[in-house]
């Protein structure tokens, strides 16, 4: 149990590091801006209770909205997807998963299915993020092309990610 | 009230999302908020140093490009700086309404090969006739001279540097006004020679050595370097002085080439006098 809240604490640092020092600097022609920070929700187990998935989501925003000085954008959508958590779980669930100790991730899962789920909450992510900012801009269809791009990029490098770690196991 | 304790229990999932929901967008809300800035405020003393930090190192990734900048500045400063205008004789003033007349431009350009070890060493630059670079213009650089235009396509320029066998530069000591002339042995790429200097002047080692403005290519005061020995060499009636030249040929990144503006009126001139001379 201790090593999970290790591991977990970990993975938050990290990955808040590597989204406000790295792809946070990286504009790819001005459409595509990753956040790869989201894979955080992503990978917390499935026993996660609800109200800790809500709170963590939260202070995963916030902690990448102060860094980058977007006061509440990151924490509104990253609660949203929070929020969508369970619902897409129970939404893409098939037989016999989610026992205790299996791990939301594509060693566990298999592709396919990680590949839907982490997509379709990207996606959602994504969506509100872009869309909160186009509340002070505009551009609607632009911010559209940018969500599609920006959750495509996010989905590579969430996944890649996960293919970086299941070598570092072995 | 119990029922409603117990509803909002039993929900807790979706009002929690609720309230941080809440939250979030009064945060967005109030972008100014007082806790919000204090917040923002505290932490960027933190993230303030690491962003100095990648900026440090993300610089060092621009300094070709800031060089550049550079070198354009210092071209741009030197075509308006006193030393590059002649000044006009007084009683031409009626004419010319300027006080100064331009006499040199400088043109600032990126060297893109560049010898020292060979006899005859030339640089090539990456400026020429499309920035109206034309065979016989000086080229100097931040250390000082480096050589002569020699020959000029569209986009490139060859220039003879000064470590050339033919390349002669009319310097004098800057002390003393010394008149002589400066060539390159071609042994050691930091050393040159000049040439010429009479025996009665009272030399001292480390002193400038500059050119002279005398040959209507460079123009007067340009660094060449300092002197590094003198000796009279068997035979001869003048000094021989070692050069330590002030720029590092080996180490020439950005250049500027220098247009003098009177260049034709003086040749014309010149010209002129050797052919009354000869009638």
């Amino acid at each position: 149990m201790n090593s999970l809240y290790l591991k977990n604490g970990l993975r938050f640092f990290v990955l808040v590091l590597i989204q406000i020092f790295v792809l946070n600097q990286i504009r790819l022609g001005g459409y595509i801006n990753p956040y790869l920070y989201v894979l955080f929700i992503l990978l917390l187990p499935f026993e996660t209770p609800h109200w800790l998935l809500l709170v963590l989501a939260f202070g995963l925003g916030l902690t990448i909205d102060v860094f980058s000085n977007t006061m509440g954008m990151h924490t509104a959508a990253t609660v949203l997807m929070a929020f969508a958590r369970p619902g897409v779980l129970k939404m893409i669930a098939t037989k016999a998963q989610y026992e205790s100790g299996v791990k939301p991730g594509i060693q566990d899962m298999g592709f396919p299915w990680f590949f839907s789920y982490a997509g379709i909450l990207i996606l959602i992510h994504h969506f509100l993020l872009f869309y909160i900012e186009v509340f002070r801009f505009s551009e609607f269809f632009t911010t559209f092309f940018r969500v599609i791009l920006s959750s495509i990029v996010t989905l590579c490098l969430v996944i890649l990610t996960e293919y970086l770690f299941l070598k570092i196991k072995k | 009230m119990r029922y409603l304790f117990a509803f909002l229990w039993k929900h807790n999932f979706f009002f929690l999302f609720l309230i941080l929901e809440v939250i979030a967008f009064s945060l967005i809300a109030n972008d100014n908020y007082y806790q919000s800035t204090t917040i923002i405020n505290s932490t960027n003393r933190i993230t303030g140093s690491v962003y100095t930090f990648t900026n440090n190192v993300s610089e060092y990734f621009h300094l070709r490009q800031v060089n550049k900048k550079l070198a354009e500045e210092n071209a741009r400063l030197h075509s308006l700086s006193l030393k590059a205008f002649l000044k006009n004789d007084t009683n031409n003033f009626f004419v010319n309404d300027t006080f100064y007349r331009q006499r040199y431009e400088y043109i600032s350009a990126k060297v893109i090969s560049n010898s020292t070890g060979k006899r005859n060493n030339y640089l090539m630059l990456n400026k020429g006739r499309n920035f109206n670079i034309a065979k016989d213009m000086a080229v100097i650089s931040a250390g000082g001279v480096v050589g002569i235009v020699k020959e000029v396509s569209e986009n490139f320029c060859s220039v003879m540097s000064v470590l050339h066998k033919k390349t002669k530069i009319s310097a004098k000591i800057k002390k003393n006004n010394q008149l002589g002339t400066l060539v390159w042995n071609g042994q050691n790429a930091t050393i040159g020679s000049l040439t010429e200097i009479p025996t009665h002047v009272l030399l001292v080692k480390g002193d400038t050595v500059i050119t002279s403005g005398y040959s209507q290519l460079f123009p007067e005061g340009i660094m060449i370097g300092t002197i590094k020995d003198f000796y009279i060499a068997k035979g001869d009636n003048f000094f021989t002085v070692d050069v330590k030249f002030s720029t590092d040929f080996n180490a020439i990144g950005y250049v500027e080439i220098v247009k003098n503006l009177m260049r034709e009126e003086q040749k014309e001139l010149e010209d002129k006098a050797i052919d009354k001379k000869d009638e």
